[in-house]
């Protein structure tokens, strides 16, 4: 299963530790993304993996082999930049060529593949382009085609999308995702975004200040959080205090005037986390008032003050009448569908 | 959206320009006064100088004559003497861009704080006079009272004074090291633009350090190296204080020659020949090299 490993890895620049005790094994073609805020220590993570820089503690294992004793150059990795380093002097074909031509591959095999990657990403007949009369779009084709010609053992993208607007960013997710199915490449992604993250990604791992919050499938990660940290960085949710009120035969789970039937081994204060749009209003649970109400095509926004702090509700724009701005709601939800943690951590 | 961005002043500059057409010319007069008076005047005068006679007895005649021009094209001493300015003038941009590009480079890697140390080392020289840089190396190389001379002759390695003083090679050697800052800045300007993830790109596809900096790096700081040399031809052909110092009366070059005619002969119309000369084809050389670089790196920068 584990086809590249990381054990323990460790960054430290002078004092301060960049990436802590980061420890992962990636299956072969699995597509892997570090989610995490700007500076939490993923882009170095994958350098590391790339060798631009050496890990200060820990090993880095590709097939069992160890790749922190290999060169950069000779570790057959194929990597795509955020500013994506297309080589400004060289054109299209010339870019996806250098890899090849590194690896002394024979003229004929080396044209027939440039034009098969172009192919691959959509280029075919921009061989003599240069780069500069590219869009951002075509770049960012020709840096993936250049990067999977070399036909590496392991892909990584350093933010690969960021640089392009809305539109383009999600076309290019599903291209990408679907050339990285068919050829099957182990792939890992760099992002700050989540959505990108959750679309792309076989698992996600969560970073936050040089540590690993969490790794898990895209639905593990957003349903099951594993810190408070995980649930406000994918997606928006709603946290408030609640307590176990331990008098109360079967125990009982109370924020204010709130209460519903506690679950089984809990105690002690908790935090209640409920995501917006599992929240519906109805005519039982916590009293609110809506604030704001913001319509956002496929479905609303709600923005409401309850007893137990401002609550962000999601409803589905399925045609029925929606309370309106100012109007008294009650809010309520399944109980399956908030999650406890206590002050040691997830319950 | 940058279409309609850029349209924008230009409708403005266009009803400026209907409202009063003399209002931009209005606006430059002080500066194209001032372009004429110090530049096309004094040079639009040099040129007729040059087509005026001179006497040993008579002076400056202004009558149009070609005497100065004729004796600059059959005399091989005038030959010899741009030729030799422009030889000089080569082989120092050649030595400037050899060294001052690995320089810039090796300056570029640098961490912060010696980058900024280093770069005020290489700049320095430029806050201290011309005359006092050359004098310098007169004082080292200076016949048999020269530092270095004199150290090599007492300690037995070489038994007379290196020739330095009024020999090209030490034109050549003074004039890059006073050229040398023209060449890193220039390289140095053209290295900030790459970006600094080209060479990680070009490393993880399998290419070694010397791989990359013949086929990544060179390429791209071509244009710098390149415009940087124009700088220092045509500085290093028209130079007069490292020449006059180093070279003398012994071996003079198109600037100093000009010099002479003017102050020592006073045949000024000759020296105004020979400067007019030098300008004309240092403008060729210039204009013509920076043309064939536009052609050649046209379509990759952009």
């Amino acid at each position: 299963m584990s086809f590249l490993e990381l054990d323990r890895v460790a960054k430290q620049f002078g004092p301060q530790t960049v990436v802590n005790d980061f420890s992962l094994t990636v299956g072969k073609g699995e597509f892997v993304s570090f989610l995490g805020p700007s500076g939490c220590g993923k882009t170095t993570t994958l350098q590391m993996i790339a060798g631009f820089l050496d890990p200060s503690r820990g090993a880095i294992r590709l097939e069992g082999r160890d790749l922190t004793a290999v060169q950069p150059a000779k570790r057959g990795l194929g990597v795509v930049f955020q500013s994506y380093a297309l080589f400004p002097h060289m054109t299209a074909a010339e870019n996806i060529a250098f890899g090849l031509e590194m690896r002394r591959v024979p003229r004929a095999e080396c044209r027939e593949r440039v034009r098969a990657a172009l192919e691959m990403v959509g280029l075919a007949g921009y061989e003599e382009r240069y780069p500069r009369r590219m869009s951002g779009g075509q770049q960012q084709r020709v840096a993936l085609a250049r990067a999977l010609v070399i036909r590496p053992s392991v892909l990584l993208l350093d933010e690969p999308l960021s640089n392009l607007d809305a539109k383009l960013r999600e076309d290019m997710q599903i291209e990408l995702r679907q050339i990285q199915r068919n050829l099957g490449t182990t792939t890992i992604l760099v992002t700050h975004d989540q959505n990108e993250a959750m679309s792309l990604s076989d698992r996600i791992v969560v970073m936050n200040q040089g540590r690993i919050e969490q790794i898990g499938t895209p639905q593990e990660t957003y349903e099951r959080p594993a810190s408070a940290f995980v649930s406000q960085f994918l997606g928006k949710t709603n946290d408030f205090a609640a307590t176990i009120d331990l008098t109360a035969t079967p125990r009982r789970l109370t924020a204010g005037s709130w209460s519903a039937p506690a679950p089984a081994g809990v105690a002690g204060p908790v935090t209640v986390s409920i995501r917006p749009e599992r929240i519906g209003f109805g005519d039982a649970g916590i009293a609110a008032k809506i604030v704001t109400r913001i319509f956002q095509g496929n479905h609303w926004l709600f923005q409401c003050e309850s007893e137990c702090g401002s609550v962000i509700v999601i409803r589905q724009n399925d045609g029925q009448p929606q309370p309106a701005e100012g109007e008294a709601v009650r809010l309520a939800w399944r109980p399956e569908d908030m999650s406890l943690r206590g002050a040691g951590g997830t319950a | 959206m940058s279409a309609a961005v850029d349209t924008a002043p230009a409708n403005i500059a266009a009803t400026a320009d209907t409202r009063d057409g003399r209002a931009p010319w209005a606006l430059t007069a002080p500066a194209l006064m001032l372009f004429v008076g110090v530049l096309v005047i004094p040079l639009a005068m040099t040129v007729m100088l040059s087509f005026h006679d001179w006497g040993q007895y008579k002076g400056i005649e202004p009558i149009f004559i070609l005497k100065n021009w004729r004796e600059i094209a059959t005399d091989p001493y005038y030959a010899e003497m741009f030729w030799r300015t422009f030889r000089i003038a080569l082989l120092t941009t050649l030595i400037t861009a050899m060294f001052g590009a690995p320089e810039a480079y090796i300056l570029n890697r640098m961490s912060g704080r010696w980058k900024s140390f280093f770069l005020l080392v290489i700049l320095g020289p430029l806050l201290i006079s011309v005359v006092a840089r050359t004098l310098g190396w007169a004082l080292l190389f200076g016949g048999n009272n020269g530092l270095v001379n004199k150290f090599l002759m007492s300690l037995g390695l070489i038994g007379s004074p290196l020739p330095f003083m009024f020999t090209e090679t030490g034109m050549v050697i003074a004039l890059a090291h006073v050229m040398m800052p023209f060449m890193v800045l220039s390289v140095w300007t053209a290295l900030q633009r790459l970006d600094p993830q080209i060479e990680n790109a070009a490393l993880s596809l399998g290419a070694g350090s010397f791989t990359i900096i013949r086929r990544i790096v060179l390429p791209q700081i071509m244009p710098g190296v390149l415009s940087g040399a124009i700088i220092v031809f045509s500085l290093s052909a028209s130079a007069f204080a490292t020449p006059a110092i180093i070279g003398g009366r012994r071996l003079k070059v198109a600037a100093t020659l000009a010099y002479d005619e003017f102050l020592n002969t006073l045949d000024w119309p000759l020296g105004a020949a020979v400067a007019v000369l030098l300008l004309v084809a240092l403008v060729l050389i210039v204009v013509g090299s920076n043309a064939l670089i536009e052609r050649r790196y046209a379509e990759v920068f952009r």
